[in-house]
Formats: C-alpha cells, sequence, structure tokens
C-alpha cells in the first residue's frame, strides 16, 4: 500500500494501524485497548473506524496533492469539521474521562492524532468542547507523551520537545 | 433484552451497505431494512431524523440489542462478537491480522476516496479518472496482498470480513470501469464469492430499494 505504519512482528509484518493494533490487543492482552462488553466494544470500533475512515484519509498526504495546493487547507479543514461534528455527538453518549467510558481504549489513540492534524490545518476547536477536554486529558498521560511527534528518531531538530 | 428484529438502514448500491448485509445473510440473521436514498431530496441521510441515529450521516447504521452501530466494519464485528457462527474471522491471531488489514485497505484506503462526497467535491469532470486512480492504486496493492494470503478467497478457504469488502468494492470498480487485466486474483476470488448465496441475496440489484430498471 506504500504507506506507513507497518509494524513487523512475530514473523509476520503487518499494515493498517487498526488492524496492528488488534493484533497487538489479542496477544498481549494487557493493559486492554478494548473493554469487555460487545457494545463498549462496538463504540470504541465505531468512533476508531469514524476517524481512520472518515476523517484521515480524505486528509492525507496524496489526497492533498491531488486537490491542489490552493484548495489544501479549506478541503482539510471542510473533512475534518464534519467528521469532528459527528465525533462530538457520539462522545457526548460514549464519554466519560475517555472516549469510552473511563479507560483508555483503541479509539482515543486515534483521537489524539488526528487533534494534532486538525491544529496543524488550523481547525477551530470551538464547537468541539468533549474532544478537546479528552484530548487534553489524553496528553497527559506517558504513551501519548513518548510516542509524540516531537519525540521521534526522525523528528526534525526545529520540531524536537 | 430483545428489542425485536434488528434494523438495518441501507442504501442499494453502497457498497458499506453491502459488506453488512452479506455479514447478516451468512449469520442469518433476520432484519427488517430502512432505505436511506443517498441522491434523493438532497440526500435523505443529512435529514435530522437519521443525522440523529447516525451522526456521521452515512450508511450503513445497524439498530440492534438496544443500540444503533454506524461503520460497517465496527458491525461486523460486533456481529461476529455477538453471533459467532459461522466465523467471519479466523481464529489465529496472525490470519485475523490478515483479514483486517485486508478489509481496513479497501475500507479505509479505497473506498472513502471514491464514495459520493468526495466525487461532488472533485468535481464532475473529473470523477471517472480519480475514481480510477485511487482504485486501481489500492488494487494494485491488494492484488500483491492476496497473492500472499488467499485460497480460495481473500486469506485462505473460509469466508471473512475481507471477503464482504472485497465483493462490493469490485462492484464499484466496475461501475467506474476500472481493467481488471492487472488483478487476476481479485477477480478469482470475486467470481467465487459471488456464487455464494449470501453475496446473492444480499446483491444491491435485489434490495427493497433497488430501482426498477436495475432490478435483478
Amino acid at each position: 500500500m506504500k504507506q506507513v505504519p507497518a509494524l513487523k512482528i512475530d514473523g509476520i509484518t503487518i499494515g493498517q494501524s487498526l488492524a496492528i493494533i488488534e493484533y497487538l490487543e489479542e496477544t498481549r492482552p494487557t493493559p486492554r485497548l478494548l473493554p469487555q462488553d460487545p457494545k463498549k466494544r462496538a463504540q470504541v470500533r465505531m468512533i476508531s473506524d469514524l476517524i481512520a475512515s472518515g476523517i484521515q484519509p480524505l486528509q492525507n498526504l496524496s489526497v492533498l496533492k491531488q486537490v491542489g495546493q490552493e484548495n489544501q487547507l479549506t478541503w482539510a479543514q471542510e473533512v475534518i469539521s464534519f467528521g469532528f461534528n459527528a465525533l462530538e455527538q457520539i462522545l457526548r453518549g460514549t464519554a466519560g474521562k475517555y472516549c469510552v467510558g473511563d479507560e483508555v481504549s483503541m479509539a482515543d489513540l486515534c483521537l489524539v492524532p488526528q487533534v494534532a492534524n486538525a491544529e496543524r490545518f488550523k481547525v477551530d476547536f470551538t464547537p468541539y468542547p468533549t474532544i478537546s477536554r479528552i484530548n487534553k486529558s489524553l496528553l497527559a498521560l506517558e504513551a501519548f507523551q513518548v510516542s509524540h511527534p516531537c519525540r521521534q528518531p526522525d523528528t526534525p531538530p526545529e520540531l524536537r520537545a | 433484552m430483545q428489542a425485536g428484529k434488528p434494523i438495518l438502514y441501507s442504501y442499494f448500491r453502497s457498497s458499506c451497505s453491502w459488506r453488512v448485509r452479506i455479514a447478516l445473510a451468512l449469520k442469518s440473521i433476520d432484519y427488517e431494512t430502512i432505505p436511506i436514498n443517498l441522491v434523493k431530496d438532497g440526500g435523505q441521510q443529512f435529514s435530522e431524523e437519521f443525522q440523529a441515529l447516525n451522526p456521521m450521516k452515512q450508511v450503513p447504521a445497524l439498530k440492534i440489542d438496544g443500540i444503533t452501530i454506524g461503520q460497517s466494519l465496527a458491525i461486523i464485528e460486533y456481529l461476529e462478537e455477538t453471533r459467532p457462527t459461522p466465523r467471519l474471522l479466523p481464529q489465529d491471531p496472525k490470519k485475523r491480522a490478515q483479514v483486517r488489514m485486508i478489509s481496513d485497505l479497501i475500507a479505509s484506503g479505497i473506498q472513502p476516496l471514491q464514495n459520493l462526497s468526495v466525487l461532488k467535491q472533485v468535481g464532475q469532470e473529473n470523477q471517472l479518472t480519480w475514481a480510477q486512480e485511487v482504485i486501481s492504486f489500492g488494487f494494485n496493492a491488494l492484488e500483491q496482498i492476496l497473492r500472499g494470503t488467499a485460497g480460495k478467497y481473500c486469506v485462505g478457504d473460509e469466508v471473512s470480513m475481507a471477503d464482504l469488502c472485497l465483493v462490493p468494492q469490485v462492484a464499484n470498480a466496475e461501475r467506474f470501469k476500472v481493467d481488471f487485466t492487472p488483478y487476476p486474483t481479485i477477480s478469482r476470488i470475486n467470481k467465487s464469492l459471488l456464487a455464494l448465496e449470501a453475496f446473492q441475496v444480499s446483491h444491491p440489484c435485489r434490495q427493497p430499494d433497488t430501482p426498477p430498471e436495475l432490478r435483478a
């Protein structure tokens, strides 16, 4: 697919971030990234898919190249806002401390990076108080910090934390 | 808590709705269809009523066991976890990863880039080329992956969630006149799947909202 991420693990290579995460969950089940209850699991997957299929692909690098440089910002903002409008509404029903209840789940792993994208595209967050609150809580957690784009081996010096 | 028959909000031609229709058929789950026409009246998915049900304003959505789920793969995984027979995901975690990878390749990497709302944005004169490019790019990758994973079907010899994603995407590709010469594995698997009853009863040409001129 000529895309990142890809994970080489246990003798196989897996592409597609959610497929990778579900594999990690099934083979290294602690701590859980999906709740035990099937209805809550459905909510976690629905939110994850909303972001991973409904928002991100529409504003990724290759699509932005296609829409042309002068249209990129507007396009990205529209796509993200449309998705965030839906997400904000859904989260008001599902969220506790985090996207679904009070435990970190795969949905939260999708939320934070998409919020970072939204910030890069200067999306106005006024309509999204729930998204903002959850994002802030998650960014305080160590796993979300060590994995942050500003702390990676390939982070350019001028963007390094 | 039994809340009556499940209700599927579906559009006959929506490839994402078709995925769920196949799953329901394979698992012999009886359900009611409420058609949502994506084109008529400016798009019935934008009605206030439907938006309250699925804030993403998209089909499919499934009302089942007292909840409403959007996103076709989230729906299918829920059906798999609550009605596990017959299976739609293999038992082995590595094969499950392959099924999910292929499903996501289609559901995130191809379909959203050629769906109705994106096509509206690229403009009518660019639509065909855009859709063909997007689908071909994805199918190039898929063909390569399937050569490693496929048996009779996408992953080994059992029908899986990956197959539920493949057939509707192939139908989309045909509508956009994509050339299938580079995709012999995709073509072979698609043909085998279309012979199965679940893929036939769920077909766009046999839905309650199929227009008369397209009905089988």
